[in-house]
């Protein structure tokens, strides 16, 4: 049997047309409705409501934690203050990415880390020699994703936390209700949003006490098939969709250094040392040689495809997660792996793997679309990522 | 632990910190000091010698608990640290066996004698010991030749390796196709399968078989003991089936020329100089901390410690690769030797020994390969054996010195004795006489009146090898000499040359390639690379 | 006058039905003769009680090469391979420890466990999958001759060195140490639930007379990621109708491509002429030529009683001499009333459609390899038990069941020789100890069948009765199998050639002794 989130009670009684996925291990809707996008338009206009429990949750004590987290992550630990999130990567030795999640830094001594797989063997392996208790909390806590413009109207109305004062990225121990929730300013969309952490135990309870106070701001719950869209407008990468594991892959190849996949930024060279920083640094001095770059598919040459078969131009309302190659003329420069008909930008995106020399901005690519069992291509404008970043994420 | 640093920028003192001043410890430090560098040599203990110390158990009796073995100097060690001229005692030392109270057989280093011995037992056994052993000369002869050079590793190989690749390759082939097969087929084998397939006699296949279990936690039924008999017997002289000649010049005799080679090539030695910590700063060994909280800088750091000492202990994990250092958790030492030591008034009396001198050799007192694995039985289930394999010598036959006024000592090596006993059980003192009286029972068995002749007894189990000698889990081997943890995998996979993941740290003790009994090799091919590599400053010349 | 055949196969096991098929699908008139009145040797399904059919020996598969299903195109003679995905342990203190086919499913029970475990699993398992990526092309090579000079032996150790040298560091010291290290030893440096590892290492014993912490045994965990490797052909699981089924599609391929099957004709030995063979006499002195006969007998019956030693040189003869059989496993066959009721897991579910396996510790493994050691058969041994009449209900009368029972250890060499009252003891002991999980299990035997090394070696010729033809130990394998220098399936005998499970790479119905045989022989004859 898949394992089912605490949320499951609620959860699986709106889900209407069975319409159901697998999420590490987890039973997940991909959708409530029959047709996602009404989901999609919530996170948008008014806020939508995201089961994200099957997120692997790691609850790090002991004198050493930080030392433990600073040796794996990739951003420098020492300066993350109580109350702050961190998203950041984090590598093998050979500097290619293991995971990416965040780290949460709940007191003075104690840490969240959340991971899209399982992490419990690394973090022994890196916990070697240091005094530590890494605690896999994942089926004890239940998580929700509050997404959406009217997320923090919806919370205030539950939830005494000074809202206004948890900033982009921070982190507060507040209640909704009576139930005691860890509170973050969030997300894997991109929008104004909230994680909130709960006991598995009081997980039901926090479902009703959020979708009654949101009920007159238009509260909806959203599956995958949604986030999927507001994650790629976001620009956010999805760990075994965009990038392998270097855990998981099984050649070479198919590993991906931080600074391959978008996440240079998420690199501190000066701080101590951490896995894969040697690695890193070469590789930093060298300049990486991929890029992780937004696509937008010009309308003009992807209608014109189908217009030649006497079709009107098809356009899918779920986000796509195949790897499809990209060409500079007769020549394959890289691959997009996942895309969506972005309904608020209106437009056909694609998040790809570019070779450097044709990851500038501006850079007009092909990209393969099949059109009436044809492999055709589309003309695709390099985007700098996010394609969608508005003000009221972090205000 | 002090964190007091006190490194002043000034320039150091010393170009290279040795660690651990044993064979291997010493003749790195000569080595690296006859380069040129500036070598400080740290021991933890107060006397040299590590696994060769000399200590006196009781007063006026002394023996080195670890040297029945003394080792093997590879003749490029020996020329570096111009020990060439250190003598071995060349008389005859046989191994014996105990066939039954009374009765043992003797096995002559001369290959017609010992085949005379065996006659009584076996007359086509007799006739298939000199090809035999000459065929164990040889092979090891080769093993020989692959300890004095870094271990070929695939990928790992550069073009600068090619001729000395290129000699092995060379002396593989002059083995001859019989014996480049046999060389291949042993190591993997079981000494069971081998002796079994060899000889018939039961005490014949016993006697030797117990070379392919010494120190390894293992019955001679498992597949690898093959290599761990030729392992023990690289350098021996033609004929001889277990260990190797002593030092004329007794036990000591070893650790005193190394450490006068030692000092004369300018080395300075501290002892009582205990390592805590190796510091590293920006993925380089920069020096060392002890016990005392003093740090001392250097351009380099060589440690004769074990791997996971040297690595898990002494350096910060954070500079280390999770996985690499899970290889390094994951290094088998599983100690399961004891030690007994005897101090007597008089030689004990052994009837059916064929010469009071033949217990100057080895004599074992396990009767058959049989009662060798059912002694290993115990072991895998963390117990200690019931009857246990014992081999005894009386080493002041040899060197007099080692008792005063005419007394004699007798070190008795006992297996199995698990460091890791079952559900955590503690080796203390009542486990310890415990199996010092199985011990002792074991030698009144075949000799009449020992007991009354014994006047000390000082029983070492693994826990006490590992407190006396710093050996991890009492395991003289620093790593088991499973076919996994040789040549190129040792200490651990991809890092059998001496370097570690930390710039200018130098792994040079048992742990590393070539591993235990042969003195000085893996510290002199450690500090061979440590010089390729140029680390650890240009010296003073 | 012209011989009928080119080719003599001796033994109609699988290797040699597959080297038949290779060989006259390339247009060689090819013979096989075979001692009992069916073919497949060890593979072989008969219906030993009435309505109860029995895969006697061998009972799963998993290694059955691809390219040879492929090449004979084996489904349209019969190969259908029905899945067998699940592994239950029972433990001791009633719980259970289960494998399903399923990987979040496996995962979740592993979680129960050990959650690092469950992690550390995805882990090993993509590790092996790499290894068995690295052994892979390994059992499509023709061992070279190491101590040789010639340019056919010299290539071929190039082409194993570059094999490694292609593999990079990481995997080789990977490889290494997997070929090198006890099961026990191997899984420790993984996991820490005791049930895991011994179910996991139990795998790494079968067949052979090593214990879960005897070097050498590691290696053969390799097996079980083999199969899924090719997984996506199927090539992992149950035969319709059991093994024999597999045996007969071979053979009904090799037929299918002219090959002259003959049952119930027993080689006595082959015809040497100068140095060369010109064919074989059978029992009751027919006899038959042929310019190439080729034995798919183990090496101590092909070069000890097919062949006169004489004919042989002094090192080989000693070499065979000293080739390891030592077999180490038994069989049960049950015919059932109903089905068993285990306690761990009761009534009838997924378990009873997949392999239970008798491993609850490496303790107990190593505790039964120990009994053996001593020349007696495992008071408490190891098994591994299948329903095969739940995966195919053909096996069996409706509502009846057959159970195989795959035992380890039963030595061939028992203290006192194996006797009627021996062999019921043992199956006795083998009853008694599964009836432990399942108490019902006695109340349910209509018939039993217990096979020792000793039957099994006079029911198949198995020498010693060991299942692979010689042990798979790492100094029997590759160019020491079955003998140096004669790794390479030829003989000293012109004419003369090997393609059973004794030669590399041996063990399991893999088939890929036969076919190497096969195309070493017509490489040779062209």
């Amino acid at each position: 049997m898949l394992k089912t989130t605490p949320f499951h009670a609620r959860t699986s009684a709106l889900v209407r047309a069975q319409t159901w996925r697998r999420w590490a291990g987890y039973q997940m809707a991909s959708a409530y409705d029959p047709h996602p996008d009404r989901e999609y338009a919530a996170i948008r206009n008014s806020a939508a409501l995201i089961d994200v429990s099957p997120l692997y949750k790691y609850r790090i004590t002991g004198r050493d934690a930080m030392r433990l987290l600073d040796r794996t992550i990739t951003r420098d630990m020492t300066k993350l203050k109580p109350g702050q999130v961190y998203y950041t990567p984090w590598c093998d030795g050979h500097g290619k990415v293991v995971d990416d999640g965040t780290v949460t830094r709940l007191d003075e001594h104690a840490y969240r880390l959340t991971s899209a797989d399982s992490s419990l063997r690394w973090l022994h392996l890196n916990a070697a020699g240091m005094q530590v208790d890494v605690e896999d909390i994942s089926e004890k806590a239940g998580a929700l994703s509050l997404q959406g413009p009217l997320s923090r109207a919806i919370l205030s109305t539950v939830s005494p936390a000074d809202l206004g004062a948890l900033k982009y990225f921070r982190y507060i121990d507040t209640t909704i209700r009576d139930i005691p929730v860890g509170l973050s300013r969030t997300g894997y969309t991109g929008d104004l949003g909230y994680e909130i952490w709960v006991d598995a135990a009081r997980a039901v309870e926090l479902w009703d006490a959020l979708m009654a106070a949101g009920k007159p701001y238009g509260l909806t719950p959203a599956g995958v098939w949604a986030l999927d869209i507001a994650r790629i407008e976001a620009g956010l990468i999805m760990m075994d969709v965009d990038y392998f594991s270097s855990h998981h892959a099984l050649t070479e190849q198919r590993k991906s250094s931080p600074y391959e996949i978008n996440l240079g930024w998420a690199v501190s060279p000066g701080k101590g040392p951490f896995n894969g920083r040697r690695a890193l640094a070469e590789e930093r001095a060298r300049g990486a040689s991929w890029a992780f770059m937004g696509l937008e598919i010009e309308w003009d040459t992807f209608e014109r495809l189908f217009t030649a078969e006497g079709l009107p131009p098809q356009i899918p309302n779920v986000a796509w997660r195949t790897s499809v190659p990209v060409y500079d003329a007769g020549r394959q420069v890289g691959y997009a792996t996942s895309g969506c008909w972005s309904p608020l930008l209106k437009k056909s995106l694609a998040l790809a793997h570019l070779r450097a020399p044709y990851a500038a901005p501006g850079t007009r690519l092909g990209i393969e679309i099949t059109v009436e069992h044809k492999r055709r291509r589309a003309t695709a404008v390099v985007s700098k990522l996010p394609f969608f970043d508005p003000e009221r994420k972090k205000a | 632990m002090s964190e007091r640093v006190s490194s002043t920028g000034s320039a150091n003192a010393y170009d290279v910190i040795v660690i651990g001043a044993g064979a291997n410890g010493l003749a790195a430090a000569t080595r690296l000091a006859q380069a040129g560098r500036r070598v400080l040599l740290l021991e933890r203990a107060d006397a040299l010698g590590g696994q060769g110390a000399v200590l006196e158990f009781a007063p006026g009796f002394r023996a080195a608990p670890l040297g029945i073995d003394p080792g093997w100097v590879p003749p490029a060690v020996a020329r570096s640290l111009g020990l060439e001229s250190l003598a071995t005692d060349t008389s005859d030392a046989p191994l014996s066996v105990a066939v039954a109270p009374g009765s043992f057989l003797t096995l002559s280093r001369d290959a017609g004698r010992a085949a005379e011995a065996i006659r009584a037992h076996s007359a086509k056994d007799a006739a298939a010991w000199p090809a035999f052993t000459a065929r164990l000369h040889r092979l090891a002869d080769f093993l020989g030749a692959l300890y004095q050079t870094p271990s070929p590793d695939v990928g790992l190989t550069s073009m600068a390796d090619l001729p000395a690749l290129a000699r092995l390759a060379l002396k593989y082939r002059g083995l001859g196709p019989r014996d480049m097969i046999e060389f291949l087929r042993i190591l993997p084998s079981s000494v069971w399968d081998l002796l079994d397939d060899a000889f018939e006699s039961t005490p014949l296949k016993g006697a030797v078989a117990a070379g392919g279990i010494q120190d390894y936690r293992q019955g001679p039924r498992s597949g690898g003991t093959g290599y761990v008999l030729l392992h023990h017997l690289v350098g021996a002289p033609a004929g001889m089936v277990r260990g190797r000649l002593p030092w004329a010049g007794g036990p000591g005799a070893f650790t005193a020329a190394a450490e006068a080679a030692a000092r004369r090539a300018g080395v300075t030695i501290r002892t009582g100089a205990a390592v805590t910590r190796i510091v590293v700063r920006d993925d380089a060994a920069t020096g060392v901390v002890l016990a005392n909280g003093e740090e001392i800088s250097a351009g380099a750091v060589l440690s004769t410690a074990d791997a996971t000492r040297t690595l898990l202990e002494w350096v910060d994990p954070v500079w280390l690769d999770p996985e690499f250092m899970h290889a390094v958790a994951n290094i088998r030492y599983r100690g399961c030797t004891a030690v007994v030591l005897y101090a007597l008034e008089a030689l004990p009396s052994v009837p059916g020994l064929a010469s009071p001198e033949a217990l100057a050799g080895l004599v074992s007192l396990t009767p058959s390969v049989r009662a060798l694995e059912k002694a290993a039985d115990a072991a895998k289930f963390g117990e200690i054996s019931e009857h246990p394999h014992v081999e005894i010598t009386v080493p002041t036959l040899r060197a007099a010195g080692l008792a005063d006024g005419g007394k004699h000592v007798l070190v008795a090596r006992v297996q199995y004795a698990p460091y890791a006993l079952r559900d955590g059980a503690a080796w203390d003192a009542a486990r310890r006489d415990a199996l010092a009286d199985r011990v002792s029972a074991a030698i009144e068995a075949v000799a009449p009146g020992f007991g009354g002749r014994v006047r000390h007894r000082v029983a070492l189990s693994p826990r006490d090898l590992e407190e006396r000698f710093g050996l991890r889990e009492g395991a003289p081997s620093g790593g088991e000499l499973g076919l996994d943890q040789i040549l190129f995998m040792r200490p651990v996979a991809g890092w059998g040359r001496h370097a570690t993941p930390i710039r200018g740290l130098y792994l040079g003790g048992v742990s590393a390639h070539p591993g235990p009994g042969i003195l000085g090799g893996a510290g002199w091919l450690a500090a061979n690379r440590l010089l390729e590599d140029g680390r650890g400053g240009k010296g003073r010349s | 006058m012209t011989p009928r055949y080119d080719v003599i196969v001796v033994g109609g096991g699988h290797n040699g039905l597959v080297a038949a098929a290779y060989l006259a699908r390339a247009g060689r008139k090819t013979l096989v003769l075979e001692r009992r009145h069916l073919v497949g040797g060890a593979a072989v399904t008969e219906e030993i009680f009435p309505g109860f059919k029995f895969t006697v020996f061998s009972y799963v598969v998993s290694l059955l090469r691809p390219e040879i299903i492929r090449d004979l195109d084996l489904p349209a003679h019969g190969l259908q391979i029905l899945p067998l995905e699940s592994t239950v342990t029972p433990l001791d203190n009633g719980d259970y420890l289960a494998g399903w086919a399923d990987p979040d499913e496996t995962r979740r029970e592993l979680c129960r466990h050990s959650p690092r475990d469950a992690d550390a699993a995805a882990v090993f398992g993509r590790l092996m999958h790499h290894m068995a990526m690295a052994v892979k092309p390994i059992l499509g090579m023709v061992p070279p001759d190491l101590t040789s000079l010639s340019p056919r032996d010299l290539a071929g150790l190039l082409k194993l060195g570059g094999h490694f040298r292609s593999l990079g560091p990481e995997r080789f010291h990977a490889l290494h140490k997997l070929m090198t290290m006890s099961s026990a030893d191997y899984l420790d440096e993984w996991f820490e639930f005791g049930p895991l590892k011994a179910t996991k290492s139990a795998s790494g014993i079968i067949g052979t007379f090593l214990g879960p912490r005897s070097p050498g045994s590691a290696y053969v965990l390799l097996h079980h990621y083999m199969g899924e490797l090719d997984g996506a052909f199927r090539a992992w699981g149950f035969q319709k109708g059991g093994t024999g089924g597999i045996s007969e599609s071979i053979a009904g391929a090799a037929r299918a491509h002219g090959v002259t099957i003959r049952e119930n004709a027993a080689v006595e030995r082959v015809l040497v002429k100068n140095g060369r063979a010109t064919g074989v006499v059978l029992e009751g002195g027919e006899e038959i030529p042929a310019s190439i006969v080729v034995s798919g007998l183990d090496p101590r019956l092909t070069f000890e009683r097919l062949v006169e030693p004489r004919e042989l040189p002094d090192d080989l003869v000693d070499a065979v001499r000293r080739f390891k059989f030592r077999g180490s496993s038994g069989k049960v066959n049950l015919a059932l009333a109903g089905l068993p009721d285990f306690t761990c897991m009761p009534g009838e579910g997924p378990h009873l459609r997949g392999a239970i396996s008798i491993s609850p510790s490496v303790e107990y493994l190593e505790r039964a390899y120990d009994d053996a050691k001593y020349g007696e058969f495992s008071r408490h041994p190891y098994m591994d038990i299948v329903l095969p009449s739940m995966i195919d209900p053909n096996m069996a009368p409706p509502g009846k069941h057959v159970m195989s029972i795959f035992v380890q250890y039963a030595p061939y060499d028992l203290n006192g020789g194996w006797t009627d009252a021996k062999r019921e003891a043992f199956g006795d002991a083998v009853i008694d100890t599964v009836s432990r999980y399942a108490p019902n299990l006695k109340s349910l035997i209509l018939h039993r069948q217990v096979l020792t090394p000793a039957d099994i070696e006079r029911m198949t010729g198995l020498s010693e009765g060991n299942i692979f033809q010689g042990e798979l130990a790492l100094q029997q394998l590759f160019f020491l199998r079955p003998l140096p220098k004669w790794a390479n399936y030829r003989t000293p005998i012109r004419g003369y050639w090997q393609c059973g499970a004794g030669t590399h790479p041996g063990g399991g119905i893999m088939g890929a002794s036969g076919r190497l045989a096969a195309l070493e022989i017509l490489k040779a004859g062209s």
